[in-house]
């Protein structure tokens, strides 16, 4: 390797010695490819014709008035693909393209990751694999159904409680037997190194847009951005630009689940403690002994007990600030979304929805809040219906 | 106490069963470990469970599954240790995942293990790279050190591993992940030729070896020994209503490979 692939001492990459030549073939790929101009301008194109961006920034007015300040939305949730996974799928996609890989293989939770994967697959004639928890299966059939379409192949991980941990171990022991031929297209900034560079640098694109779209609509910089934390690519992804703008709060909602007194949330920087686990050093959520628990969480792209080894670092330095929102009130952000604006958020990105709602008379009435809109809420319609039956 | 340099200047190939301790039961894992000694195991392979074991398939996942389920941890392991080196002086490698490792704390764990009788701690998550982070506690506690190499390992790398490890190289003889397979690898005999010509360094040979033909294949490519798990681990499995069989079965198969060697 030629770079540590260290966040501070978060990070690395512990894994397997069969996994560790793809690791170097991939961040060689990377660091050769990604400033590279032909690269860049196929991938902005891609970014622009196939994806949609830029994704606009609008102003929530009548869901402002709910919390009490300026609340403008990210609108990833626009973005082909329903969240903002499909940044990161075109980039690694077109690196699969240029290292002349025409396997991926992938893990997802929500399942948007997947999709967005699949979508690659098929743009570029990709043979393309996606491990999924059985558990995330079942709640998030709608997109197990459209990845199936866009010709992926479905696999689903029976271990644990087949949610998204199940699907990276599953994920990783495949590719240990294929890494030869086969590009495994990591879904956040989480997992060894290299991938927790190369998702971040094919996610800061909202970032600098949101940055721009800021001086642009606004004239001056938000005063807080507000990201929920699965994995971390989402938040990542705009804090990135926003870091050394010091007047600027980050702010970082973990999945809250039924309590995090309890055991069943997925609270990771809240409430866990360093250790190794998918190739990273970073907080996680563990027993006193090492054995990771089994998280809990209604959104199952934040249903994971790491998170990205970049915002350890962030939450150490006091940089970012996490906070966590339990399934109830992001079900009650969720409906006021709709209500208030008739739009559809992620349950994910309802956590970033929900910590605003937690601000009401607490932020100045002038203060201007960025959300980042990760995704939207279609593929949850379901899961809503059951906990909150409609009318 | 016995060394890994005694057993290979004794045997041509050292038999090296793997087992997850504590699997099914404490008092069974016990038992079948003692089975083995008896059988002719010339050195034990033994694993920890853990929640999420990247370079385990099937076999030795549901292994890990029972062993946790009926209470096997950390320290109960140890101990567990203690009673195998009562019974016998056999030289015991430790196979872990690196967060037990790491959590325990580094030097406590490898102390507390070297006292209890193991001879190396092999962390499969841990690559060359990061060797650093456990070489200097492993050795102040009196412990060799054992690596893995895989096929695709380049050159340079094995010449790094071998510069590294005191007590054997764990060659892995295939891509993937444990388990039996029907065929002995294609790529173990020009991986394990490598190794011989880039370094003096012993080498035992595991994954995917099933059955005693494959051992006497890898026995007569020159290995210094021979690591069986998940086909004995299996027999476990398939055993779980007769502890009896479960002895005799694992008995007779590894004595048919003993006779192979
Ligand atoms: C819409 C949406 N937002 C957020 C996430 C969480 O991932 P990350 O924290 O990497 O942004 C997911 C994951 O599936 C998602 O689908």
């Amino acid at each position: 390797m030629k770079h540590t692939g260290r966040f501070g001492t978060y990070g690395g990459f512990y894994v397997p010695e069969v996994l560790m030549p793809a690791l170097e073939e991939l961040e060689d790929a990377f660091y050769r490819f990604y400033q590279d101009e032909q690269f860049s301008q196929e991938l902005k194109q891609l970014l622009k014709s196939y994806a949609g961006r830029p994704t606009p920034l609008y102003y929530a007015k009548r869901f402002s008035e709910q919390v009490g300040f300026k609340v403008y939305l990210k609108r990833e949730d626009l973005l082909h693909g329903g969240a903002h996974k499909m940044n990161n799928t075109l980039g690694q996609g077109l690196l699969a393209k240029y290292m002349g890989k025409s396997k991926l293989i992938a893990e997802t939770g929500a399942g948007q990751h997947g999709l967005a994967t699949a979508m690659v697959g098929s743009l570029f004639g990709f043979d393309t694999k996606v491990f999924m928890g059985s558990t995330d299966i079942v709640r998030q059939s709608v997109n197990v159904h459209k990845m199936k379409l866009c010709g992926a192949e479905v696999i689903e991980v029976e271990g644990g409680t087949g949610t998204l941990k199940d699907a990276i171990n599953e994920a990783l022991r495949y590719w240990t037997s294929t890494v030869s031929d086969t590009f495994y297209l990591f879904g956040s900034v989480c997992g060894p190194h290299p991938y927790p560079t190369i998702v971040r640098e094919f996610q800061t694109c909202i970032g600098k847009e949101t940055k721009a779209q800021c001086l642009e609509q606004l004239g001056r910089l938000p005063d807080l951005i507000v990201a929920c934390v699965g994995g971390g690519s989402n938040a990542i992804g705009i804090f990135s630009s926003f870091i050394d703008d010091k007047d600027v709060r980050l702010i970082g909602v973990e999945a809250g689940g039924k309590g995090i007194k309890t055991r069943e949330h997925a609270a990771t920087l809240l409430k866990g403690k360093v250790g190794i686990l998918h190739g990273a050093k970073s907080y996680l959520l563990q027993d006193e002994e090492g054995q990771i628990y089994e998280t809990e969480s209604v959104s199952a792209g934040l249903d994971y007990p790491g998170v990205g080894p970049e915002h350890c670092l962030l939450k150490d330095s006091g940089r970012a600030e996490y906070v966590a929102a339990e399934d109830t009130d992001v079900l009650d952000a969720f409906e006021l979304l709709c209500k208030t604006e008739g739009i559809l958020p992620a349950l994910e990105s309802s956590h970033a929805l929900a910590y605003l709602r937690s601000q009401k008379g607490k932020l100045d009435g002038e203060a201007i809040v960025v959300v980042n809109l990760s995704g939207r809420g279609d593929k949850d319609v379901g899961i809503v219906e059951q906990c909150r039956p409609a009318g | 106490m016995r060394t890994y340099k005694q057993v290979f200047s004794e045997t041509k190939t050292a038999l090296v069963p793997f087992f997850v301790i504590g699997d099914p039961d404490l008092q069974t894992s016990l038992s079948i470990v003692k089975a083995s000694i008896d059988a002719g195991a010339d050195i034990l392979e033994l694993g920890i469970p853990f929640s999420d074991p990247i370079a385990d398939g099937p076999t030795i996942q549901k292994a890990d599954i029972r062993a946790a389920k009926n209470g096997m941890n950390v320290k109960k392991a140890r101990e567990f240790i203690g009673k195998v080196k009562a019974y016998k002086d056999i030289p015991i490698g430790l196979l872990m995942y690196y967060n037990l490792v790491y959590q325990y704390g580094k030097e406590k764990f490898f102390e507390d293990f070297a006292r209890a009788g193991v001879n190396s701690v092999l962390i499969a998550d841990l690559n060359i790279n990061d060797a650093d982070e456990i070489i200097e506690p492993a050795r102040a506690a009196g412990l060799e050190t054992v690596f893995m190499a895989t096929p695709n390992t380049r050159d340079e790398r094995i010449k790094q591993i071998a510069s590294k490890t005191t007590g054997f190289i764990y060659a892995v003889s295939l891509l993937g992940v444990t388990g039996s397979r029907d065929k002995l690898s294609g790529l173990v005999e020009g991986f394990l030729n490598k190794l011989k010509r880039l370094t003096k360094v012993p080498v035992c040979v595991g994954f995917g070896i099933s059955k005693p033909e494959h051992a006497a294949s890898i026995a007569k490519l020159g290995a210094d020994g021979v690591i069986i798990g998940s086909r004995i681990v299996k027999i476990i499995e398939e055993n779980l209503g007769s502890k009896d069989k479960m002895l005799a079965e694992i008995s007779k198969f590894i004595s048919d490979v003993k006779k192979t060697l």
